[in-house]
């Protein structure tokens, strides 16, 4: 296996090291806990039943029969519900000020609109039971269409939600222009144009641990704590409150262990605001493990687009301007940020390349009978990536250049960073050429077009493809000024609190909740370095509103970006702090002293020194600190970024397609991914892999098919093919250094980057062994079938 | 019923209901909740232990056939004195796991592994878990975990 491992910083210190995991021994030896491993004695088990239609009304629900179930403890309808709701769950970005956004209840009352959706529930002292009682449950439906084609909806053929007269939620434009009219100018005067329609199937984001929730009233106050399998316990706790009406203080939220999320767990869910009120309402304990076959109906999807793209150029390929229209499949409802994902797409349809103002984007987003989208990995981006890295594609084949070639005549120059795009926003800094001569030079980019020429000579059954896509990430959300400015419910910062105990060991409380992402490791190597502290010496804590009270949590890959640097902020101004105690004790002039290696020194008298340990103890005693500081060692930062973090690379992709069979093989993947400075290369590496693995998956084989009945054919681990060892590559990473200048680290994030760059990569590959049989797109997933498809179709279509 | 098994070498005779879960009971009724589930066709792997020093996926088995095995879960996997598992150490060394749900059953899938197969390609490697799935590595760092237990000389 090849796995090379480019990275060029080898910083002293401890950030830059591949430090091994401290998550690591609880997760290996079964001792960490999972939301659904808390033993609870006397908690009630929630079973939710789900509606096996698309859409229809209902007509009656009688629970009563589910009472006489051995165990059963209570049963109710969404009606007999219905009060404990104080607002609707939340939607919390509404894009337009006319968004159409129906009310969306934990269970259904009147009308079903997705299979899935909930309709009754059961309490029971087992799940055993609580399932058992659900089928005892009786309800009448009358049948509605089902809306499962995009099209169809915003035909408004069917209404989805009758009252609101029309499927489409809402339009959202961006349109920037140099002068009124450039777009339209830029593409009457072009040389090249090419024009593409590709769709962005729906997937399941399929995190292994399904969700998982237990409320506990605490006996005192009146308080309740929600333990639940999310990535967001800061915003679970807001939402909770406001939905149920309760005061948020008595709201304390924890997500234990949390076994991946990918977006699908950055929500708040009917099952959380079932529990918390039930545990209420009943005084005890209540649970609820979701099934797998309910997780692929009852957890968000992701994408669900169709793009049509067109691209503007003069006669070298440099690009000109860009026009994209977009269909989003909203679902049945509007969840947490369902509607803000294709924004978060819509100023990356131009790449990393230079454009001129002339940009033309809109989005119109319609409602289906089909599960909620929201936020899966890559959220947005990984969609527009995909647009524009495939229009390339076919642009350079317009123009008659290599792939490659046409991407380094629109890079947008290292030299122009910090670059004000046409969108205004700044991008912080990149070397697009840089990343992609390494990934041509790690793929052997060169000799396989040498190969290819040979291999793929007419009759040839074994055809060779070369696939580049080369991104940006947008991370890190995100200032939140440009959040307002897009009708973002919340902020984009984070906190942490740095306290230096009276022993000289360190707490570090971050408001960013990890799920797999390794925070205690990472964030204990920015404190390590910062302070001088062996990393030991030093925990972290998080994803207990309690303990970590202020926090926005982790998706859009802005840990690092956002909450690291505010650990580093943190660390910052607790040496402040020390400096001041230090100078007192050693009596110098804070302008004198040195601090490095855990100490304060008197500059040019290195007898004069004080260790933060000595300091940590008089800060704790305050037996003589200066007049007026506080006695402790401590300090909290709430941070905003100034800007988006900018992580950016290329990946190639080399693929073998048997024309006879329709099959793929990846021959090679390389993935150069420049997230800034690296903390830990280690978990950077991880990063890439399983992101890429993600994104090969989108491209070969994952997609959640429904019926036009409007049934999930793929509800199962058994039809939703979710990769397995032997179907996806090894990959090979490597990493150039581009340090963000836009905080202290020099870092941005690396979460989302390789299932951003992967779909592309591999759909080029495919596409383009391809092309000598005159296909010009292959639908994702490329299975077997649909290669098979589109070279017959290619074959066919008259010449 | 009555059932009798031998569980990371302690016995327990416990009463199960026939239908219980070989996973179940042990989650539930020993409390031995390392051993996960993740789906319900028997798919992710999730649930592998050994019974009989074989991984299984403890969800295909019911509790009343474990009757008189012997089966190790993955808290059985470390010694006494809390030394990893070799095999625990290697997907350590290696980042072979991020949120970890899916680890405990690979790592009594990949022992498995490498006991049918001591010295397996990374082809073998890839075959050999073909039935468990997880959803954050990518397999990459899993396979080199597993191929640096077996290159690593055995004590
Ligand atoms: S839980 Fe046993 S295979 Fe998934
Ligand atoms: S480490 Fe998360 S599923 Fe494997």
């Amino acid at each position: 296996m090849t796995t090379t491992d480019a990275t060029t910083a080898t910083a002293p210190g401890v950030i830059g090291q591949r430090l091994l995991r401290r998550e690591d021994p609880a997760l290996l030896t079964g001792e960490a806990k999972f939301t659904n491993d808390m033993h609870v004695p006397g908690a009630l088990h929630l079973a939710v039943l789900r509606s096996p239609y698309a859409h229809a009304r209902i007509t009656k629900v009688d629970v009563s029969a589910a009472l006489q179930v051995p165990g059963v403890r209570a049963a109710y309808s969404g009606a007999d519900l219905a009060d404990l709701w104080a607002a609707p769950m939340p939607c919390a970005w509404p894009v337009t000020d006319d968004m159409k956004n129906p009310p969306h209840h934990p269970l259904a009352t009147d009308k079903v609109c997705y299979v899935g959706d909930g309709v009754a529930c059961v309490l029971a002292d087992s799940d055993t039971a609580a399932h058992d009682a659900l089928e005892a449950i009786d309800v009448e439906y009358e049948a509605l269409e089902a809306v499962t084609d995009l099209e169809d909806a915003l035909s408004d053929r069917v209404l989805v939600h009758e009252d609101l007269g029309t499927n489409t939620s809402y339009t959202w434009a961006l349109k920037v222009e140099e002068s009124e009219g450039a777009v339209d100018r830029a593409f009457a005067e072009a040389a090249h144009t090419v024009s593409e329609r590709y769709v962005q199937q729906r997937l399941i984001p399929m995190a292994m641990e399904p969700r998982a929730v237990l409320s506990m009233p605490q006996p005192f106050g009146g308080d309740v704590t929600l333990y639940s399998a999310t990535q967001v316990p800061h915003i679970l706790k807001v939402m909770t409150a406001i939905t149920l009406g309760i005061g948020e203080h008595q709201v304390r939220v924890v997500a234990p262990s949390v076994g991946g999320g990918f977006g699908s767990k950055l929500n708040v869910y009917a099952e959380e605001l079932l529990c918390v009120a039930l545990s209420r309402k009943h005084g005890v304990p209540v649970r609820w493990n979701e099934t797998r076959s309910e997780n692929t109906m009852a957890t968000i999807h992701g994408r669900g687009q169709i793009q049509h793209i067109e691209l503007a150029a003069d006669d070298n390929g440099k690009l000109t301007g860009i026009r994209v229209r977009l269909i989003g499949d909203m679902g049945a409802y509007l969840q947490l940020v369902t509607p803000g994902i294709p924004l978060l797409g819509a100023f990356l349809y131009a790449g990393v390349y230079d454009l001129p103002k002339a940009y033309d984007f809109e989005c119109t987003s319609v409602f289906t009978t089909m599960t909620p989208t929201d936020a899966y990995r890559g959220a947005g981006r990984p969609e527009a990536t995909y647009a524009i890295e495939r229009a390339m594609d076919a642009l350079a084949g317009e123009v008659g250049v290599d792939p490659l070639e046409l991407r380094r005549r629109n890079f947008i120059p290292t030299e122009s960073y910090p670059y004000e795009a046409f969108s205004g926003l700044t991008y912080d800094s990149a070397n697009h050429d840089g990343a992609a001569t390494m990934a041509a030079e790690m793929l052997g980019y060169d000799e396989l077009r040498a190969r290819q020429a040979e291999q793929n000579v007419d009759g040839a059954s074994k055809r060779i493809g070369i696939g580049v896509s080369s991104y940006f990430e947008m991370c890190g959300l995100a200032p939140s000024r440009v959040l307002a400015s897009l009708n973002y419910g919340a902020g984009g910062w984070e906190a942490a609190t740095v306290r230096v105990l009276p022993t000289s060991k360190v707490q570090v409380v971050t408001g960013s909740t990890p799920h797999g992402q390794g925070h205690e490791t990472s964030w204990s190597m920015i404190a390590a370095e910062k302070l001088g502290i062996a990393p030991e010496d030093i925990d972290v804590l998080h994803s207990d509103t309690a303990v970590s009270p202020l926090g926005l949590d982790t998706y859009g890959s802005r840990s690092l970006p956002v909450g690291g640097v505010a650990v580093a902020m943190a660390c910052d101004k607790v040496i402040d702090k020390a400096k001041q105690i230090a100078a007192h004790q050693l009596e110098a002039s804070p302008d004198d002293l040195e601090f490095a290696g855990g100490a304060f020194t008197v500059k040019g008298s290195p007898d004069r020194t004080m260790p933060l340990a000595a300091i940590a103890f008089e800060a704790f005693t305050a037996h003589d600190l200066p007049d007026g500081l506080e006695p402790n060692l401590e300090a909290q930062v709430t941070y905003d970024p100034p800007n988006f973090s900018w992580p950016f690379g290329t990946h190639m992709c080399a693929v073998e397609v048997d024309v006879d069979t329709g099959e793929i093989e990846i021959l090679k993947y390389v993935a150069i991914d420049d997230c800034g400075v690296q903390v830990n290369p280690l978990i950077v590496d991880g990063q890439v892999h399983g992101g890429v693995v993600q994104g090969i998956a989108q491209a070969l084989y994952e997609e959640a098919v429904y019926d036009t009945d409007g049934n999930l054919t793929t509800s199962t681990l058994a039809e939703y093919l979710v990769p397995a060892a032997s179907d996806v590559p090894p990959i090979t990473t490597g990493h150039t250094v581009t340090p963000s200048p836009t905080n202290q680290l020099g870092v941005k994030g690396v979460g989302e980057a390789g299932t951003i760059g992967a779909a592309p990569a591999v759909i080029n590959a495919v596409v383009d062994a391809l092309s000598g049989l005159g296909v010009r797109d292959v639908p994702m997933p490329a299975s077997p079938l649909n290669v098979w498809n589109a070279i017959n179709h290619a074959q066919e279509a008259p010449k | 019923m009555e059932i009798s098994v031998t569980v990371n070498g302690a016995t327990h005779t416990s009463d199960v209901e026939p239908r219980t879960l070989l996973v179940h009971y042990v989650r539930e009724h020993l409390g031995l909740t390392g051993t996960n589930v993740g789906c319900d066709t028997s798919s992710c792997g999730a649930c592998s232990l050994h019974l009989d020093g074989e991984a299984v996926k403890s969800c295909t088995v019911l509790a009343v056939q474990a009757d008189g095995t012997e089966i190790t879960t993955i808290e059985g996997m470390a010694a006494a004195d809390g030394t990893l598992h070799p095999m625990q150490q290697a997907f350590m060394e290696n980042h072979g796991l991020q949120c970890g749900y899916c680890t405990p059953g690979m790592v009594m899938a990949a022992t498995s592994l490498l006991q049918e197969n001591p010295s397996p390609t990374e082809e073998d490697i890839r075959l050999g878990l073909e039935g468990n799935l997880c959803r954050c590595t990518g397999y990459h760092n899993i396979v080199q975990a597993v191929m640096a237990c077996a290159a690593a000389p055995t004590a």
